[in-house]
């Protein structure tokens, strides 16, 4: 937890190469070399057909706003109220964000709009990747 | 399972429900326990299975004085004990106890007794969901919601409407939290929440607490209550990442638990004569209705809103008011189960005539669990 009382990611070995990714500035997913399945959260393993074949490949970073909310209730670390959203990314997976250089508005905030990655930095330890409007 | 070889014979809630500023948790749980207990003319002694959620099930059997054949500690979240129900039915039917005790108890406004903030931590939840901002279950639950009325049409009236037509139930019920009548515009008035959510559109958060006591079909018939026979049930689980779900318009726990409970009691949609889904909160009936094959997808916003879930429609749809009116202290399945069983004796304030089976749905964390009991009068 951050001074600010924000929840910082706690990385498990399984899930360690996400979080370096973000550092670098890179989305990383994971894909299935067997079936082909590419899946979010990490895991080493394929959620779909369980082979252990698996490699970690760097996403496009391109999505659309599945789906969202704005919270008015407080939250340590924000400043309602704040749009938290589903993207679904142009791979398949959908990650939870937050939709970042916009107005968090129902008006500014369009079911399917294009959104792109980019990366909030927490801690010298953890970014964040986050989605803003696609340029 | 065989159906109705099980059947509830206790079934109680907690003294006094809402603001309960004098008891820890678990004193709210024995409460329940013991009203469930008179309610059949048991003693604890008779009990030898015991299941809860929310709380530590050993340290529920030694508070009560229970020595148990059959502990159940599931704890999926508000529809675990619909999960109970089920384990237990299968344990009576099986030989693992005879007689189980299901009790609820929750300090769901007070905090007084009861464990942290977060009863089903998620890691996942932690690195992937939390450091978006997301806090308490109005944050999260609520997500789904604008890909469905985008891809349905559903419509911020129509949500509005299932808070408008449960009030209206709750008006029979002495007990309920809140009976005065409110309109669309009450609750698209009412304090914003979390866009498209008001105030009105979210559950309650009370004290509060019930039990059940289970026992087989044969010794029902030996009990002062009328036996509500168990007819069939279902359970299962999706993922505990509202962000995960796999349709955001659409349920699999509800679809799974809600068809195996169907299979199981062998019964169609239309045998159906009293229904509850438990609404944490305005979307919920709506999924449910849908994902119980009640109406086709898309189709359950305007079902309600046109009054087919109310007095004198054609489907009685959570008839206490549900979480939204009546009460909710988290973990609410305990009270669908409770208005189940009250209208099965004919005996809910808001009876519905006649009525021979009910179904009652149950949903855990949000979207992660299900659980759906078909329960009878009808041996």
């Amino acid at each position: 937890m951050s001074s600010d009382g924000r929840v910082i990611p706690v990385p498990t070995p399984e899930t360690q190469h996400y979080w370096d990714g973000a550092k670098a500035g890179e989305l990383r997913l994971q894909r299935c070399t067997d079936c082909g399945h590419i899946y979010f959260p990490p895991r080493p393993f394929c959620p779909t057909c369980g082979s252990r074949a698996v490699e970690v490949f760097t996403a496009s970073g391109r999505g659309r706003l599945f789906s969202y909310v704005i919270n008015h209730l407080p939250s340590p670390g924000f400043t309602p109220p704040f749009a938290i959203a589903v993207v679904e990314l142009e791979e398949g997976p959908r990650l939870m964000s937050n939709i970042v250089g916009c107005p968090q508005t129902p008006e500014a905030l369009q079911i399917d709009m294009p959104l792109e990655v980019t990366f909030e930095r927490l801690t010298d330890e953890i970014t964040l990747p986050q989605f803003k409007p696609a340029t | 399972m065989q159906r109705n070889s099980v059947a509830i014979v206790g079934a109680a809630e907690s003294t006094h429900m809402g603001k309960l500023p004098e008891m820890a948790q678990i004193q709210i749980h024995a409460d329940s326990a013991l009203n469930a207990l008179a309610d059949c003319g048991l003693t604890i002694k008779d009990i030898d299975g015991v299941a809860t959620a929310g709380h530590n099930a050993v340290e529920l059997a030694h508070y009560m004085g229970i020595t148990p054949t059959w502990v159940d500690g599931t704890s999926v979240g508000g529809c675990s004990f619909m999960l109970h129900v089920r384990h237990a039915a299968a344990a009576i039917e099986a030989g693992l106890c005879t007689t189980a005790l299901i009790p609820h108890g929750e300090s769901g406004r007070h905090w007084i007794g009861r464990h942290g903030p977060s009863i089903f931590p998620s890691l996942f939840q932690m690195q992937f969901e939390q450091p978006y901002g997301v806090t308490r279950p109005p944050t999260m639950f609520t997500i789904p919601v604008m890909r469905y009325m985008t891809d349905y049409g559903l419509t911020e009236e129509q949500l509005a409407m299932v808070a408008v037509t449960q009030r209206e139930w709750a008006g029979f019920h002495p007990r309920a939290s809140f009976r005065d009548p409110i309109t669309v515009d009450d609750v698209l008035d009412s304090k914003m929440i979390c866009y498209p959510f008001r105030l009105l559109m979210c559950c309650l958060v009370t004290d509060g607490g019930g039990a059940l006591i289970l026992t087989s079909a044969d010794r029902a018939k030996d009990f002062p209550t009328k036996p509500v026979y168990i007819r069939g049930t279902g359970e299962s689980a999706e993922t505990p990442l509202i962000s995960q779900m796999s349709d955001f318009t659409s349920s699999r726990a509800f679809r799974v638990a809600g068809s195996t409970a169907f299979e199981a009691a062998g019964i169609s949609h239309g045998d159906v004569d009293h229904l509850m889904i438990y609404d944490a909160f305005a979307h919920l009936p709506i999924y449910g209705l849908e994902d119980l094959g009640f109406v086709g997808r898309g189709e359950a916003g305007a079902f309600i809103a046109e009054g087919n879930t109310r007095l004198g429609g054609q489907l009685p749809m959570n008839t206490n008011g549900g979480g939204l009116s009546y009460m909710h202290s988290g973990m609410y399945g305990m009270y669908a189960l409770q208005e189940g069983v009250r209208q099965m004796r004919g005996t809910s304030p808001a009876q519905v005539e006649g009525a021979e089976i009910s179904v009652v749905h149950g949903v855990g964390g949000m979207f992660a669990a299900s659980g759906t009991i078909v329960m009878t009068n009808v041996a």
